[in-house]
This record gives C-alpha cells, sequence and structure tokens, in this order.
C-alpha cells in the first residue's frame, strides 16, 4: 500500500511528460520557483508560432490567387455604378419575379420537408446512445459527411442533367443538402438527451421502443422541429441560385438578369427575395423561440 | 403557464398519486394536428406544382456516367502536379477561403460594433443590422457575379466575393459575443483607476479573442465549401473545372475532382472542430 503511494505521483509525472506536446519539447516552459518552495510550469506562448504560419497561409495565398487591392480600389467605382442602379430598381419588373419566386419557395418547402423526414430514422439510427451498434453509427454517419461534402450546386446541376431543367430537380437538390444537414445536426441533439426517462420506462417492463417513443420522442420533437425550421430559412436562401445551372426557381431570373445587363431589374428580383427572405427568417425565429 | 403552476401547486399540496397526475398531464394533440395539418396543406400547394416528369432522354447514361466516374477517378489527374491538376486547384480553393475569411473577420469587427446595441444606441445598431441583413440576403453567386466586373476573372474575384459575404454571418456572431461581455470587469478595471487603453486591454479583448477566433474558423469551414461553388461563375477554384467536366461528361475527370473535394472538405472540418473544441474549453 505504501510503495502504491509513493509510485504514483512518478507515474503521473511521467505520463504527463510522454503527452507533452511537441511544441513544449522545442520550447522548454518556464518553471517559476515560488517563495515557498513549489514550482510552477509556464508554458511559452503559441501565438508566435500560430502568427508566424497563417503569415505565410497569407503571403501564399496572396501569391497564388493574385489578389491585387490596388486594382479594386482602383476599379471600384464600377461596383458603386452597379450599386446605384441596384437601388433603383424596376418596379413593373415585379409581375415577373412573382412566378419564380413562388416556384422557389415552393421547391425550398417540398424538399425541407423531404429531406427532414428521411433526416428522422436516420439521425436516431446515427446517435450512439440510443443505436448501440458502432458499425451502423460510424457508416451512417460517414455516408451523411459524405452527402455534406458535396456542394449543393453541383448536386442541382447533376439532377438537372438526370431529370431534366426545371422544379424537380432543383426540389431533389434541396431535399438532399436537407437531409445531410438535419441528420447530422439532429443526432448531435439527440446525444445530449436526458435517457433517464427511457431506462426507468425499460426497467417498468416497457418495450424499447415503447420507452423510445414516450421517453425520447417528446425530447426530440421540439429540436427536431427547430432544425427543420432554421434549415428551411437556409434553403429558401440556397435554392434562390440553383437556378443559375438550370433548378428552377428565381436563379434563372438572376442569371437573365446579369447576363442582359438589367441591373435595375435585378434589383427588382432581390428586392423581393430580400422581403421574403425576412418575412421567413422573423416568423421562423418566433416559432423556434417558442419551441426552446 | 399559469394553469400548469397551480396543477404543479396541486399535486404538491394534495400529493396526488401517480394516476391523478398522469390524468393531468398536458395534453398537446390540438397544437400537433395543427403543425400536421399546417404542412400538409403546404406540401400540397407546393407540391402541386412540382413535376416528376421522368429521365431525361440522356439521363440514365449521367447517372450512369457519375457513378462509374465517382468508382473509377482519372489517378493521373488526381495526383499530378501541374496547373489543371486536383491538387493545384484544391490548394487555391483553400487560399480563396483564407483569405476571404482573414479579410471578412477583420471587415465584420467594426460592423459588429457598431450594431451592437450596448455600445451603440439603439437607431444606429438597428442600421446596421438592416446593412447586415441586405449583405446577406444577396446569394454569394450574385456577389461574385457583380465582383467579376471590378476583377475581371480568376481566384482575386473569389477572395473579394468570400470577404463581403463572410461579413454578414461573422459580425452577427460577433455581435453576440459583444453583447454577451461582462461590464462588472470594465467597472472594477474603472475602480482600479485604468485608462480606456488599459480598459480595452485587460477588459475587452480577452473576453472575446476565444469566441471570435472560433467563429471565424467556423466560417473558414463554411468559405471553403462555397469557394468550390463559387468557380462556376468563374471566380476561381475547383468548382469551374467540376462543372466543365459535368457538362462535357468527362466522367473519370469528375470522379477525381469530388474525391479531392470531399476529402479536402472532411479534414478542413476535422480540424476545425478539433480546434473549436479547444477553443470552448479554454486551452
Amino acid at each position: 500500500m505504501e510503495k502504491e503511494k509513493h509510485s504514483l505521483p512518478a507515474e503521473k509525472g511521467k505520463n504527463y511528460r510522454s503527452r507533452e506536446a511537441l511544441f513544449d519539447r522545442i520550447f522548454k516552459p518556464q518553471v517559476i520557483t515560488l517563495s515557498n518552495g513549489h514550482s510552477v510550469i509556464r508554458r511559452r506562448s503559441r501565438a508566435p508560432l500560430i502568427l508566424l504560419l497563417l503569415l505565410a497561409a497569407i503571403l501564399i495565398s496572396l501569391r497564388m490567387t493574385g489578389f491585387n487591392l490596388a486594382l479594386i480600389i482602383a476599379k471600384f467605382d464600377k461596383l458603386l455604378d452597379l450599386f446605384v442602379k441596384l437601388f433603383h430598381p424596376k418596379w413593373d419588373f415585379f409581375s415577373k419575379v412573382t412566378g419564380p419566386l413562388i416556384d422557389t419557395i415552393k421547391m425550398s418547402i417540398l424538399g425541407t420537408v423531404i429531406g427532414c423526414l428521411l433526416a428522422l430514422p436516420v439521425a436516431v439510427l446515427s446517435s450512439t446512445n440510443i443505436n448501440h451498434n458502432t458499425v451502423i453509427v460510424s457508416v451512417f454517419r460517414f455516408i451523411l459527411a459524405l452527402i455534406r461534402t458535396v456542394p449543393t450546386l453541383v448536386i442541382a446541376l447533376v439532377c438537372a442533367l438526370i431529370f431534366g431543367l426545371g422544379t424537380f430537380a432543383g426540389t431533389l437538390a434541396i431535399a438532399i443538402f436537407t437531409f445531410g444537414i438535419v441528420a447530422k445536426m439532429l443526432y448531435e441533439s439527440i446525444e445530449t438527451i436526458d435517457m433517464g426517462p427511457f431506462e426507468a420506462m425499460e426497467a417498468l417492463g416497457a418495450n424499447k421502443f415503447q420507452a423510445f417513443w414516450s421517453a425520447c420522442v417528446p425530447q426530440i420533437l421540439p429540436v427536431y422541429l427547430s432544425h427543420s425550421l432554421y434549415c428551411f430559412e437556409m434553403n429558401v436562401r440556397a435554392s434562390a441560385i440553383l437556378g443559375y445551372v438550370g433548378a428552377g426557381g428565381l436563379g434563372i431570373t438572376i442569371n437573365e438578369r446579369i447576363g442582359w445587363r438589367d441591373y435595375n431589374g435585378l434589383g427588382m428580383v432581390l428586392l423581393s427575395l430580400f422581403v421574403v427572405v425576412v418575412a421567413i427568417e422573423f416568423f421562423s425565429e418566433y416559432l423556434r423561440k417558442k419551441l426552446s | 403557464m399559469a394553469e400548469k403552476l397551480k396543477n404543479l401547486e396541486q399535486a404538491v399540496d394534495k400529493k396526488l398519486t401517480a394516476a391523478e397526475m398522469y390524468a393531468l398531464r398536458p395534453r398537446k394533440w390540438l397544437l400537433y394536428t395543427a403543425i400536421v395539418l399546417i404542412l400538409v396543406l403546404l406540401v400540397g400547394w407546393s407540391g402541386s406544382s412540382i413535376h416528376f416528369e421522368g429521365l431525361t432522354v440522356t439521363g440514365r447514361e449521367v447517372a450512369k456516367g457519375v457513378v462509374s466516374g465517382v468508382t473509377h477517378p482519372d489517378l493521373k489527374l488526381m495526383f499530378g502536379n501541374g496547373d489543371t491538376d486536383v491538387p493545384y486547384l484544391l490548394l487555391q480553393t483553400m487560399a480563396i477561403a483564407v483569405l476571404g475569411t482573414l479579410f471578412g473577420a477583420i471587415l465584420a469587427i467594426p460592423f459588429a460594433f457598431l450594431a451592437s446595441t450596448n455600445i451603440m444606441p439603439k437607431p444606429v445598431a438597428y442600421l446596421f443590422r438592416v446593412i447586415i441583413l441586405l449583405i446577406r440576403t444577396i446569394p454569394s453567386l450574385v456577389w461574385a457575379l457583380m465582383w467579376i466586373r471590378v476583377t475581371g476573372p480568376g481566384a482575386a474575384c473569389g477572395v473579394i466575393t468570400q470577404s463581403v459575404c463572410s461579413i454578414g454571418m461573422i459580425s452577427k456572431m460577433y455581435i453576440t459575443a459583444i453583447e454577451d461581455l461582462d461590464t462588472r470587469i470594465l467597472e472594477s478595471l474603472d475602480a482600479m483607476g485604468c485608462t480606456p487603453f488599459q480598459k480595452i486591454r485587460y477588459g475587452v479583448i480577452p473576453q472575446l479573442t476565444a469566441s471570435f477566433i472560433s467563429t471565424t474558423i467556423y466560417r473558414f469551414d463554411i468559405n471553403l465549401k462555397d469557394a468550390t461553388t463559387l468557380g462556376i461563375v468563374g471566380a476561381g477554384g475547383i468548382g469551374a473545372s467540376l462543372v466543365q467536366c459535368l457538362n462535357s461528361r468527362r466522367w473519370a475527370m469528375v470522379g477525381s475532382f469530388v474525391w479531392g473535394l470531399m476529402v479536402l472538405v472532411l479534414i478542413i472540418e476535422f480540424l476545425s472542430t478539433r480546434v473549436r473544441k479547444k477553443l470552448a474549453r479554454g486551452q
């Protein structure tokens, strides 16, 4: 017993040394001896190293992108010209905006609903506290991560190539994108729920499904709805540009206006998009506050 | 709410049994049916104009091509070191994201301070919030198309586009950090007789740096994904080549671009999550 007591601190110290970061081994931490004989380790600041790396990254990036601030300042008046036109929207163009705008909203509603419905079972299956099979969990998580890495526009382009131009391709792209994001956010929230009621119900003799239904679902449901609303907000914004690759909605109009250099018309399109996005954001924020 | 409290009090006072409590449980079926009904109506409304018209003539071929491209990527393109090969394009995409995020993070600082209600008077703060909202609503592709007229096509356009687009989200998260500032620290510094500069150096900056850096890293994650799509309008990065290959149906090349993209995004996401976790724990 006595021996163990003595060996413990030494063991701890050894462990600590082996787990020391590479940085601390190169730049030895400063040891300050206090007046009472104790010594305190003060690690060297990592800020200089990080700043050096960041500076190198910036220099390399500047060379690779050929970014030139002087050129931008010199030609900035071109952008200002554009902005002046954008802020004088062509009001009678509104009648041509409403159709695509409603299409965009419809695309995002349907895409969000489909994506969220698909996401629920997958999220439940890929949360470690409900599904104890690590193989299934990691497979589902890997698939979700892969889906999230592919840009929405690329998904939309592939869908448009397969299913033809139009709103269906856009809806599908949004559904896939929503599925990836909502499932991830949901399994992260499911892992934080209180599993006490679930265990209590199992102890009372409920089977797994009954316990899950009455103990976990009430905890998951508000979070799920709130994530879905948040995703819907994002989707309205995202679906506005899907038309750029031919997937229907407002993007087609935007692309057309820019192609014709009709920036007053573009101003009108952006203004209506702004109003719709703000309205939806306010509504969804209100609902999400109610839910939480 | 009041009714709930009354029920709870009753339960505590009269020591209701479990069965009686169960009879008093909150009933939300009306709310749930309303939600479901609204959802069904919305889906019905939007489903009416979105039609499935079957595959296009070449749809089957495209689907097959994508699958074969992803399973048989062009390895020469994937590991080559020329200007049009995957590693160079990925590096360029990253360069765009690095500069865009950095400039955006710096530009967002004045916006965030000007839009915080605890620092600026309310009218000014709300004015800047509307400006931030405006910046956020214009899709990044539209920003890119506008900036292209200034910088010309190329990676520089991607950088300036991302710098502007990042302002919206970054300053929104900065604002929350600023509004959560603990002012008691400033008061105690005041009591110690600190100058305004010292108050900022020792009272404000230490409170903000961790969350500012965390936000910036998070935005870098997003910008990296965004930078891949900006290429579609000619703003540099991997997107342009990817879309060109998709449109000209060179599936093996598509496969190698997609794999490169996936690996890069996954690695960056993993690293950024780790760093942000460390920052959140205060290390």
